[in-house]
């Protein structure tokens, strides 16, 4: 994987699979015979990760989604950490 | 008050689905239970397709499919397509034997997210498997299997006594397999494993060993491959939580449809479970006897009561407090705390002093003839 940067397209790593559990009122990342709870804006800014959206595009969408600004070091901050757990991947 | 039992429990997040109890393998540490050959009668196609959708319903988020080997069931691949389309992370836990490429590719098909392959088939040629290139062969060709239809690559091994000492081998061999995920779990002495325990468990210089050399690779391998080494509580002196807490996450529905809230709680004396023939997933989850008994604190006696570790550890195993102290509400007895301790300290004593002669005490390998033999009642 390549230097993380605003233009990277992170997608889901394999292995993986995301989803939305009502029982547990929040989406978890599933694995291998394990999960993680994601918080609010980590499944926000996951399930936008689809190899096809860059950093710069997820950023936007959250920010008009929320009514925010100035979100880009957040998001690559998670983006980040959850690359170095495998979660996501990019080229 | 503090006990969790009058708390309403979480969802069952882990549903095991012990689909047979037939395996082509006669492992001396098998956890399933001995008498195990006198449970014939294997839920159905439907049966196994409506617990899915109750556990489903209840929150469950991990499907494991597991035995026995779970490749003789004929039906796997229909219940991999429905715990898949219902939402679940489909785990299924294999030897591979029987795992042909039509198969993994049905498998595939079916949804299925993960194979966890079991790198040891301690058989009757367990003594010389490791320098048997039929075993790698085997286990490569799986191997392949496997990566090909893009399943993450997670490989277990049991250690013990007569393997141990291989552990440099078993995980060159598990990075040659690119696996990418490696569990080196210790034996849990219960069932089969405890009836060969004598001669099962290592000495304290195997343990020190094992976790340097495992030590040593995960250093080298980095980021290639992640290793898990799982230590044994005998050794520790200090009971870890069963099943991260009794009826808290994880439900297991035995062959014969027997819900259980451990894999071997089965064996407890005094204590009935519920069939999945009989009651629905909710009601046995929240409501029987069997999943209340040992939930939270509540049911402790001392040294557990009073004790600082009493949410950590839950007072360890419920199993190993029976098999070791013949009372499943006692303090599990690996604790050091535990007035039964003696017992584990024996055990792990008689591991240092020296092998017990084969022939006093030969392995007891599981299969139906030994179950059979075993579980008929001594007069």
């Amino acid at each position: 994987m390549t230097t993380l940067a605003t233009s990277t397209k992170p997608r889901i790593g394999t292995g993986f699979r995301m989803q939305w559990e009502p029982a547990q009122n929040c989406h978890v990342l599933l694995y291998p015979e394990g999960m993680v709870k994601l918080n609010g804006s980590a499944g926000e800014i996951m399930k936008r990760c689809d190899g096809e959206r860059s950093i710069d595009a997820i950023v936007g969408e959250l920010e008009t989604a929320f009514e925010a600004k100035g979100l880009t070091p957040e998001v690559l901050s998670f983006v980040e950490i959850a690359g170095k757990q495998r979660w996501l991947v990019w080229e | 008050m503090n006990d969790a039992a009058s708390q309403r429990p979480g969802p069952p997040l882990w549903l095991l689905a012990e689909l047979t109890y037939r395996c082509p393998l006669h492992c001396v540490f098998c956890y399933n239970p001995i008498d195990f050959a006198n449970q014939p009668d294997e839920l159905s196609t439907d049966d196994w397709l409506r617990v899915l959708r109750e556990g489903r319903e209840l929150g469950a988020v991990q499907c494991g499919l597991s035995g026995g080997e779970p490749l003789l069931r004929d039906d796997l691949e229909v219940i991999v397509a429905e715990a898949r389309r219902l939402g679940y992370y489909t785990n299924l836990l294999t030897s591979g034997v029987g795992l042909t490429v039509e198969r993994a590719r049905a498998l595939k098909a079916a949804g299925l997210d993960h194979v966890q392959l079991s790198f040891q088939d301690s058989t009757r040629e367990m003594n010389d498997f490791l320098s048997h290139t039929k075993t790698f062969e085997l286990k490569n060709k799986v191997a392949q299997i496997i990566k090909d239809q893009g399943w993450p690559m997670v490989m277990n091994v049991v250690l013990h006594r007569l393997n141990i000492d291989h552990i440099d081998r078993i995980i060159g061999m598990a990075a040659e397999l690119g696996a990418e995920y490696l569990e080196l779990a210790n034996t849990q002495y219960y069932s089969w494993a405890f009836q060969n325990r004598d001669a099962l468990l290592p000495t304290r210089a195997q343990l020190k060993h094992a976790e340097e050399v495992a030590d040593a690779w995960r250093v080298k391998l980095g980021d290639r491959m992640r290793l898990f080494f799982v230590a044994p509580d005998y050794h520790e002196g200090k009971a870890k939580k069963c099943v991260n807490g009794w009826g808290s996450m994880f439900l297991t529905v035995t062959p014969d449809g027997t819900a259980l809230p451990c894999h071997t709680a089965k064996m407890l004396p005094g204590l009935s479970f519920p069939n999945v023939r009989e009651h629905s997933v909710r009601d046995i989850w929240f409501d029987s006897e069997g999943f209340n008994r040992y939930r939270g604190t509540g049911w402790m006696k001392e040294p557990c009561s009073s004790c600082e570790h009493r949410e950590e550890d839950l007072g360890g195993c419920r199993c190993q407090a029976f098999l070791l102290a013949n009372d499943p509400t006692v303090a599990d007895p690996v604790c050091v705390k535990s007035p039964h301790h003696g017992r584990v300290v024996e055990a792990v004593e008689r591991a240092e002093a020296g092998v017990v002669a084969a022939t006093e005490h030969p392995l007891v390998f599981r299969d139906p003839k030994n179950s059979r033999r075993l579980s008929v009642p001594s007069v």
